[in-house]
């Protein structure tokens, strides 16, 4: 579905991805795992058409990317939850539901979605009319996928989504990264909390940085004596 | 007596005055509010949408129906030519450092303001503006004028008008989700570019309006017209708290009636230093502006 060849990209001077390769099944869960740095970011918004790349190819359902621009890039079902959350935080609950389906023209759609939305995290439905920046983080993690998902995405990259959540709500969040891969969505996972990550994933990538280092079957590479050292804490 | 009639005299006189302030600050702190540019061209807008309405009343004459199609005749040339503008000179500039495209707005003002000077039909000298004859409405001891009430009632509308667009249309919502985070709303499929755009239409038709109102209210154009409304407005939008919308036609109506009550009770000359002193002085309590936040509801 993804397919990323050779990629490489740079800020000014900086290296920030070497000859990156990867891929993404439909279907699948991928994880791409790494420390503070490695060039995870740099990787989903190289795909997501935020940055300019500088050599190598990225597909998606057998397009090339590289010319597409990023509001495009979602339109052809590829949407992206971005670190940090990044809701629009002068805006309603409702109407950052509303901007995740900017692109929708069904009317009748986007109504069963929102209820399907509210229905998924009731605890959105509840605040719907709340000033957005007044959620807690993790309402706000919720949010930024719930808005997501309103673009229907065939793939959708998901950029630490346990970041800064208390274990619990890591969880849940994982729980539900897994319901919304079940229901049709092929899923990307951006992770540091690569304990959580690998245990959901079919397939990981590890990435040091700028270098894809290792890649294969989570289960294998969890249980690997290289992986453990370094990114679940022996 | 004598104090509060001339009080209220003035304060008639900067609501009418500060509603065309308010018109021209909205497009400042929209166009702040998406691309952090202080549009120093904005003036020259009002200018040019003043002479859109000029040749319409000229050709027509004046009569309420010609009047409206002045203003949006001069609302739709200026949309227009807020895009170009944006399109073709700020746009370039996006990623490149503020300065740059800060220069290259003081560029755009002097091109537009040189430029239509050497217009054929615009050209160096003023031209009387047609406007309706003068009609008073005394209420008491004070008069409004037929102008100062179309003024006032328009420049309310259009401020409705532009509310319930940013507040309840999509386009709106997708203004305000642009201005706070560029590379989210890229994220959810967002059409920057094109909502930056609408954001520069908006602002312009709104400043063509305040020129043709503030032509009709002071019956002359010529091309350095938008100069001191222009400065004034930009006040007006950084007293209020630049990109705030409410903000804005706050500062507006501050601005206006600050500036007739020092015509009216301290000095004629005074008029414009004083009006600039409230401005420091706010900004030394207050630095972000009466409405302004360090972060949300910008646009
Ligand atoms: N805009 C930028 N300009 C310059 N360098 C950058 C920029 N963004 C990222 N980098 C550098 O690129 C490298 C990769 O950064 P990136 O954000 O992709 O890492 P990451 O794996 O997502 O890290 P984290 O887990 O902390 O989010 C880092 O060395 C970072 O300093
Ligand atoms: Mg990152």
């Amino acid at each position: 579905m993804l397919k990323v060849r050779g990629l490489n990209v740079y800020y000014g001077n900086i290296h920030a991805l070497h000859d990156c390769s990867f891929e993404v099944n439909e279907g699948e869960i991928v994880t791409l795992i790494g420390a503070n740095g490695a060039g995870k970011t740099t990787t989903l918004h190289s795909v997501s058409g935020l940055i300019p790349i500088h050599s190598g190819e990225i597909e998606f359902l057998g397009k090339s990317l590289r010319e597409v621009p990023a509001n495009k890039i979602v339109e052809m079902g590829l949407a992206q939850v971005p670190e940090g959350r990044r809701i629009f935080a002068n805006l309603t609950v409702m109407e950052n539901l509303e901007m995740g389906a900017y692109i929708r023209r069904d009317k009748q759609g986007v109504k069963q979605d929102y209820e399907m939305i509210f229905a998924k995290f009731p605890r959105l439905k509840e605040r719907y009319r709340q000033v957005a920046g007044t959620l807690s983080g993790g309402e706000q993690q919720m949010l930024a996928m719930a808005r997501t998902l309103m673009s229907r995405p065939k793939l959708m990259l998901l950029d630490e989504p346990s970041m800064g959540l208390a274990p619990l709500l890591v969880k849940e969040i994982f729980t539900i990264i897994q319901e919304i891969n079940r229901t049709g969505t092929t899923i990307l996972l951006v992770e540091q909390n690569a304990n959580m990550a690998l245990a959901i994933a079919n397939r990981a990538y590890v990435l040091e940085t700028g270098k894809i280092v290792s890649s294969g079957d989570a289960k294998e590479l969890a249980a690997s004596e290289a992986v453990r050292k370094a990114y679940l804490g022996g | 007596m004598g104090f509060l009639h001339e009080f209220l005299q003035q304060m008639v006189n900067g609501i009418s005055l500060g509603s065309i302030y308010a018109l021209l600050a909205l497009g400042y702190t929209m166009v702040y509010g998406i691309v952090k540019l202080i549009n120093f061209a904005h003036g020259d807008i009002l200018m040019l949408g003043a002479f859109g309405g000029f040749f319409v009343l000229a050709a027509y004459g004046v009569t309420p129906l010609t009047f409206i199609l002045a203003l949006l005749v001069g609302m739709l040339v200026c949309a227009t030519v807020g895009i170009v503008i944006e399109k073709t000179c700020y746009k370039p500039l996006r990623s490149a450092p503020r300065i740059n495209a800060l220069i290259t707005a003081i560029g755009v003002s002097i091109f537009i303001e040189n430029g239509a000077r050497v217009v054929k039909a615009i050209g160096p000298n003023p031209k009387q503006f047609p406007t309706f004859k003068t009609v008073n409405f005394p209420i008491g001891d004070i008069n409004i004028s037929q102008i100062q009430i179309i003024v006032f009632v328009v420049s309310i509308l259009l401020m409705f008008l532009l509310t319930y667009i940013v507040n309840y249309t999509k386009l709106g919502k997708a203004m305000r989700a642009v201005s706070f985070d560029r590379q989210a709303a890229y994220l959810m499929g967002i059409n920057v570019d094109w909502i930056i755009s609408f954001t520069f239409a908006l602002g312009s038709a709104l400043a063509a309006a305040a020129g043709i109102l503030f032509a009709s209210a002071y019956p002359q154009v010529e091309p350095y017209m938008g100069i001191i409304p222009g400065l004034k407005a930009f006040v007006a939008a950084v007293l209020g708290g630049i990109g705030s919308i409410p903000g804005a036609m706050v500062g507006g109506f501050i601005m206006g009636i600050a500036e007739t009550l020092t015509k009216g009770f301290i000095s004629s000359q005074l008029a414009d230093a004083i009006a600039f002193g409230i401005l420091i002085l706010i900004l030394v309590v207050k630095p972000s502006g009466i409405l302004g936040k360090n972060v949300s509801e910008k646009v």
